[in-house]
């Protein structure tokens, strides 16, 4: 499983930071990116797809 | 003198948001005009829209070519040929649009980014308890006269480096900018003109030029916009858009959240109980109460929804109807601690996304967490004496609690 941000799109709520700091991080203008080219550890797929849910820009997608 | 408003017979076509009906309870007018308007109109206020479902307010939102921020306030008073016209305004980025909306935007995200509020945390940790502190023993505490309204107002008078013995004016400044959209013309004019704020801000302005120091004020002194230091208009804009956006807004959500749990004794023991539930509660209680509406004005004719609407219109954005359309979120009136899929847009959506909104989030947070600490158990005791306060931004500004035994 992948995650990937939107930079277009992500307009620095910081949702998914707050709740999968392990998955993205977010740079000195709060505008968050995916971590590790977005390959999701083992164990954290439920946090990517909560990442996803929670994002009120629809900025993050998730590919198998 | 004070314009003496008449009530609202029907919201479709005459809604006004300092109606007694929509202070009170808010909710119910927008889930009627989502069955059967959906963008209602008004003439008051010189001709107003209201989009209510989350989709209609989303594209406002997003569309920035037909909706200008100019002026985030709804009120008699429309922008003037003697205020900075757009794209800045007079409270850069709020009232800014794009070019230069980003711009203004850049220079102070960094400032807010959520590894820099992280450094505030302690400072509002221990304010926290210091005013709990100031309860202690008592029975009777106001959740949001004793303890919210004096966190967010103490954490922006520091992070400007204002000294912490001004947050009373501060409260003055608020209400007059927010809370009297009722007044007549001349009257906010009278206002604005004895200059009274901008004379304040000047005034701390004139000293952190002097002697800079490690806060906001000197931070924005410092910012550059290519190449050159901001004009001192643009400085004072945006301290005012700070002081009054940081504010009553996050004062509202704390007092809204604790006004919740302080009826809702399940809710309550659930978040004594299992404190890990904070992260997703602080945002069920920001989608549900999310405090700020906010205006556009219609920057060109345009067909919206099946509406004319004329330049020159307002339209108030009223983000907490988009968190309770039930299109978009199941069970939207329902407070659900746990809620999994919550894209809550208590903090807007677009290119204007609250700046503030980690300093708010955690904010909300920390009060939270050490109200529950030292009260887990408390009860709303006189539900008539919570009142709520009107225009834009909606919060309780009275909220008793009885805290069985005393602390």
């Amino acid at each position: 499983m992948r995650v990937h941000v939107d930079p277009e799109k992500c307009q620095g709520h910081n949702r998914c930071y707050a709740l999968a700091p392990e998955l993205f991080d977010v740079d000195d203008l709060g505008n968050a990116s995916e971590r590790n080219d977005g390959v999701v550890p083992e164990g954290l797929e439920d946090k990517a797809r909560k990442a996803v849910a929670n994002c009120p820009e629809y900025a993050i997608s998730i590919s198998e | 003198m004070t314009i003496q408003r008449a009530r609202v017979d029907d919201w479709a076509t005459d809604f006004d948001h300092t109606d007694p009906e929509w202070v009170a309870d808010p909710y119910p007018i927008w889930q009627d005009l989502r069955a059967r308007c959906p963008v209602a109109h008004s003439d008051r206020y010189g001709g107003t829209w209201l989009p209510v479902r989350h989709e209609d307010v989303s594209a406002v939102a997003y569309d920035t070519e037909h909706f200008t921020s100019r002026s985030v306030v709804v009120s008699e008073v429309r922008p003037g040929p003697d205020d900075l016209p757009a794209p800045i305004g007079v409270a850069p980025p709020i009232t800014s649009d794009p070019p230069f909306h980003g711009l203004a935007r850049r220079l102070l995200l960094p400032a807010f980014s959520p590894k820099r509020i992280q450094e505030y945390e302690p400072f509002t940790r221990a304010l926290c308890t210091e005013l709990l502190d100031a309860t202690a023993g008592r029975t009777e505490v106001d959740a949001a006269i004793d303890y919210a309204q004096h966190i967010p107002l103490r954490v922006i008078v520091r992070m400007l480096g204002f000294p912490q013995e001004d947050a009373d004016l501060f409260r003055r400044f608020i209400r007059m900018v927010l809370e009297d959209v009722d007044q007549s013309a001349e009257e906010r004019q009278a206002q604005v003109e004895e200059g009274e704020l901008d004379a304040y801000m000047d005034a701390r302005i004139a000293e952190h030029m002097a002697e800079p120091q490690d806060d906001l004020t000197t931070f924005l002194l410092e910012a550059e916009l290519d190449g050159q230091k901001l004009d001192p208009d643009h400085v004072r804009g945006t301290m005012v858009l700070l002081m009054i956006a940081g504010i009553d807004t996050t004062w509202s959500a704390i007092g809204a959240s604790l006004w919740h749990l302080a009826q809702n004794p399940a809710d309550r023991r659930r978040l004594a109980a299992e404190p890990d539930l904070m992260t997703t509660a602080v945002e069920e209680f920001l989608r549900a109460y999310a405090p700020v509406t906010m205006a556009r004005l219609v920057a060109k004719d345009v067909d919206f929804n099946g509406r004319h609407m004329k330049e020159g219109d307002w339209l108030l954005l009223p983000f907490p109807a988009a968190n309770r359309d039930p299109d978009f979120f199941p069970d939207a009136d329902e407070v659900r601690l746990d809620r999994q899929e919550n894209r809550h847009a208590a903090f807007g959506l677009g290119i204007h996304r609250c700046i503030g909104s980690n300093l708010a989030r955690m904010e909300l947070r920390v009060a939270l967490e050490e109200w529950m600490k030292r009260y887990p158990d408390f009860e709303l005791s006189e539900p008539e004496r919570v009142t709520w306060s009107a225009g834009q931004v909606r919060g309780p500004r009275c909220v008793p609690v009885r805290i069985p035994g005393g602390s």
